[in-house]
């Protein structure tokens, strides 16, 4: 009996230790939130589980560029902001666009980056995206994107119907199988997309929606909490020194379907 | 080893964490939370409620009646049918219910290009079954699961009716399909109503999942909507918790009241 | 995806095989369930004895905690206790003046399934120590023995065989539960499963493997409770 209750403590005192140890051992680096999906060209895992990605490219040389200790933690994309808020990550990383809305909940560093929002469809060669064409029609987005507030905003009241998904991926899926005509997406995002075997096969362009910033928003920031002033003009300072040192271009080099579509800090 | 003095410790510092939650949560909700979202929402609301409803009462209709033949099948029938049933019920109940509703919806869809492939007409000729809502996916995910659930648990029923019952009825010479109808199902329903309300709690239960496929019952309404919209995560997530609770205590209660008027001789 | 292995090269390990990911995913899955488990254990133990033994406070308290958890969905619980839980936790510390702890997804996920298996786990032990015939118990205090001795001689030998297969059954709940943990985006086999299958498009594949590999844990498991139950039994009569 002494011996059982002699492995049964170690045991506790183990789980407790290892617990502890996964809570606290991070606690001096800086967390940035990354959504646990694929989203190519700028953050996906690849096969030996590593993440990689012009966004991920980036966030190194951040890192470098503060002298920080960042950790990457996958968060689901439709908690990112709660998450944020409540303390499970510092930095939102994941492609969010800074918008007046998010801006009442969280804040924002200066953009990294900016591509347009475009839609792709069936290939069929109409290539109408204006509000009134598209009635009758389903339009899949994921959810919490400026794309869908503008899909929300102009194509639902024309009469398209709306369909919301958690990741991208899934909405590509969707679109591939037939499941939905449209899907509204980051430009750059779709463009990877319709370079693969399935959207090659299925999709192609069919526009850019016309910009409107109040729900586009201003490009894509990192989302910060509003009392964390100090590590907002940390990254802040970093972005305005990676543009001065044309580490943008550098980066943007090895992902050369982004080249002359996205817009950098760098001018 | 004092453990009276123990005890006390623990229980007060129980008590102490209890209220202290208690009073944290009444603040909360007097004092800070906002509920203006739901004089917005609410016709989203309602006809989540109504997808949830939907989902969850056919799931366990549907997933009953295949149940049966399930069950019936493990005590009496072929031993070739009998073992494909019990396959049945052990993949159905040894995978979580998420993974089979993801590989329904998503590996179904993931078909359907490959299909187009060798089919071109097939996008047109079968654009209904391309076009199906995502409810459907989720309907037939449930009611799988819930048959391989309760086919197990019919099993357990079909096996405790007491033998005598059923060889007094062939005895009196009742074919053996008014053995089944008239003597060995309605007894096995009454022994396994108890159970069976639990069940149908659990399957309410399971029924947040479709959200994760698209579907916009109350779960999705409220993640995928309302607090994507508003940004308000926790007074929404709390109003589902309470929907979900009403929903099973009227379930508990109206099944309570089932097994009062059902007769049970012992 | 030109140039990408076809099944089974998939699911090798390696840096082109994705079949250590899923492993990785599982071992992860089936940490957070035996410590979840374990942490609901001990809630039961503790529940299950208020609920025989305690003042009707304390009673009142551990019947409102298991009604309430048990008619919530366990896929809510984990989204409110998951981002709630962290920030009340977090807010209580910074106020009461230490340093905000991170909970990182695997603390969480452990924390929340324990709490939601506890509920579970208080009725099973409470119904098995019930059936415990009063006649033992009477025994053991005439003997004068301590309550403490009581509990650990006594009443958790004799509960035993009737909580396997009540305990057995939360086992398995708790492993398939660890699949919802994927809702909030922490990668255990059923998220890394998805981003298999996202980056690669061999949907079936990749289910259908996961779906293997918590069948196997489940068959597993249901032998060593199978074994347990066998032992513990040990000179009762059989079940049939």
């Amino acid at each position: 009996m002494k011996l059982n209750r002699r492995i049964v403590l170690a045991a506790a005192a183990a789980a407790v230790a290892m617990m502890a140890g996964a809570s606290t051992a991070a606690m001096a680096d800086i967390k940035f939130g990354v959504a646990a999906e694929p989203y190519a060209p700028y953050s996906s895992k690849d096969a030996s589980g590593k993440w990689v990605g012009w966004e991920i490219d980036l966030m190194n040389q951040l890192c470098a560029q503060m002298n920080e200790k960042c950790e990457l933690v996958e968060v689901a994309w439709d908690g990112i902001i709660p998450a944020l808020t409540s303390k499970q990550i510092d930095v939102i990383w994941s492609s969010m666009s800074i918008t007046d809305e998010r801006k009442k909940t969280i804040d924002f560093s200066d953009m990294y980056y900016n591509t347009p929002s475009n839609v792709i469809g069936q290939k069929n060669g109409d290539t109408d995206i204006a509000p009134d064409h598209l009635k009758g029609k389903i339009i899949g987005v994921q959810v919490s994107t400026t794309h869908e507030r503008y899909a929300q905003k102009y194509f639902a009241p024309a009469g398209a119907e709306i369909k919301t998904y958690s990741t991208q991926d899934e909405a590509n899926n969707d679109l591939a199988a037939g499941r939905v005509d449209y899907i509204q997406a980051d430009s750059t995002a779709l463009d990877a997309f319709l370079k693969t075997e399935q959207g090659k096969q299925c999709c192609e362009l069919k526009g850019t929606v016309p910009d409107d910033t109040s729900v586009l928003g201003f490009g894509v920031g990192a989302g910060v909490r509003k009392e964390d002033t100090a590590l907002k003009e940390k990254i802040n300072a970093a972005i305005a020194e990676l543009a001065k040192q044309k580490k943008f271009a550098e980066i943007t080099k090895n992902y050369p379907d982004l080249q002359g579509i996205i817009a950098t800090p760098e001018k | 080893m004092n453990f009276d003095l123990l005890k006390m410790l623990i229980k007060g510092i129980v008590v102490l964490i209890l209220v202290g939650i208690l009073a944290g949560l009444i603040y909360w909700l007097l004092t800070v939370s906002q509920w203006s979202w739901m004089s917005v929402y609410y016709t989203l609301l309602i006809k989540g409620l109504w997808l949830t409803l939907l989902l969850w009462i056919f799931s366990c209709i549907l997933g009953m009646i295949f149940a049966i033949p399930i069950g019936l099948v493990q005590v009496t029938g072929p031993s070739w049918l009998a073992a494909l049933a019990k396959g049945y019920c052990t993949v159905i109940r040894g995978t979580p219910l998420l993974l089979q509703l993801w590989l329904i919806y998503y590996g179904l869809g993931s078909l359907f290009p490959k299909i187009a492939m060798v089919f071109p007409d097939f996008r047109t000729d079968f654009m209904w079954l391309i076009r199906l809502d995502a409810f459907w996916y989720a309907l037939l995910a449930f009611t799988l699961s819930f048959a391989g659930y309760e086919g197990e648990i019919m099993r357990g029923a079909f096996l405790g009716v007491p033998r005598g019952e059923l060889e007094a009825a062939r005895a009196i010479g009742m074919s053996p399909w008014k053995v089944l109808t008239r003597v060995w199902f309605p007894r096995a329903v009454r022994l396994v109503l108890p159970t069976l309300a639990g069940e149908v709690v659990l399957q309410l239960k399971s029924t947040p999942l479709a959200m994760t496929v698209t579907v916009m019952d109350l779960a999705g309404v409220v993640r995928n909507r309302i607090t994507q919209d508003t940004y308000i995560v926790y007074e929404p997530l709390m109003l589902l918790a309470v929907i979900y609770m009403c929903l099973t205590f009227l379930t508990v209660w109206a099944f309570s009241y089932i097994e009062k008027k059902v007769p049970q001789k012992r | 995806m030109a140039g990408q292995p076809g099944f089974p090269e998939i699911l090798a390990f390696g840096p082109t095989g994705y079949g250590d990911e899923l492993l990785f995913g599982a071992a992860v899955s089936v940490a957070i369930a035996i410590l979840a488990y374990t942490l609901g254990l001990l809630i039961g133990l503790i529940g299950a004895m208020s609920k025989l033994y305690g003042s009707p406070l304390t009673r009142a308290i551990m019947q409102g905690y298991t009604t309430l958890v048990r008619a919530v969905p366990e896929l809510i619980l984990i989204l409110i206790l998951y981002y709630a839980g962290t920030a009340t936790l977090n807010r209580l510390l910074e106020s009461s003046g230490f340093a905000a702890i991170a909970i990182n997804g695997f603390a969480a996920a452990v924390l929340v399934l324990g709490f939601v298996q506890g509920a579970y786990s208080t009725e099973v032990l409470r119904a098995a120590i019930q059936a415990i015939p009063v006649g033992q118990m009477e025994a053991a205090r005439a003997y004068g023995m301590s309550p403490w001795l009581i509990f650990r001689r006594i009443t958790v030998p004799s509960m035993l065989p009737y909580a396997i297969p009540g305990l057995a059954n939360l086992w398995l709940i708790v492993t398939k539960d660890t699949a919802l943990i994927a809702v909030v985006g922490y990668t255990e086999l059923a998220l890394a499963t998805r981003q298999a299958a996202g980056n690669t498009k061999m949907y079936f594949t990749f289910f259908m493997s996961a779906g293997l590999i918590y069948l196997i844990i489940t068959l597993v498991s249901q032998k060593g409770f199978a074994l347990l139950e066998k032992r513990v039994r040990r000179g009762q009569r059989k079940l049939t």
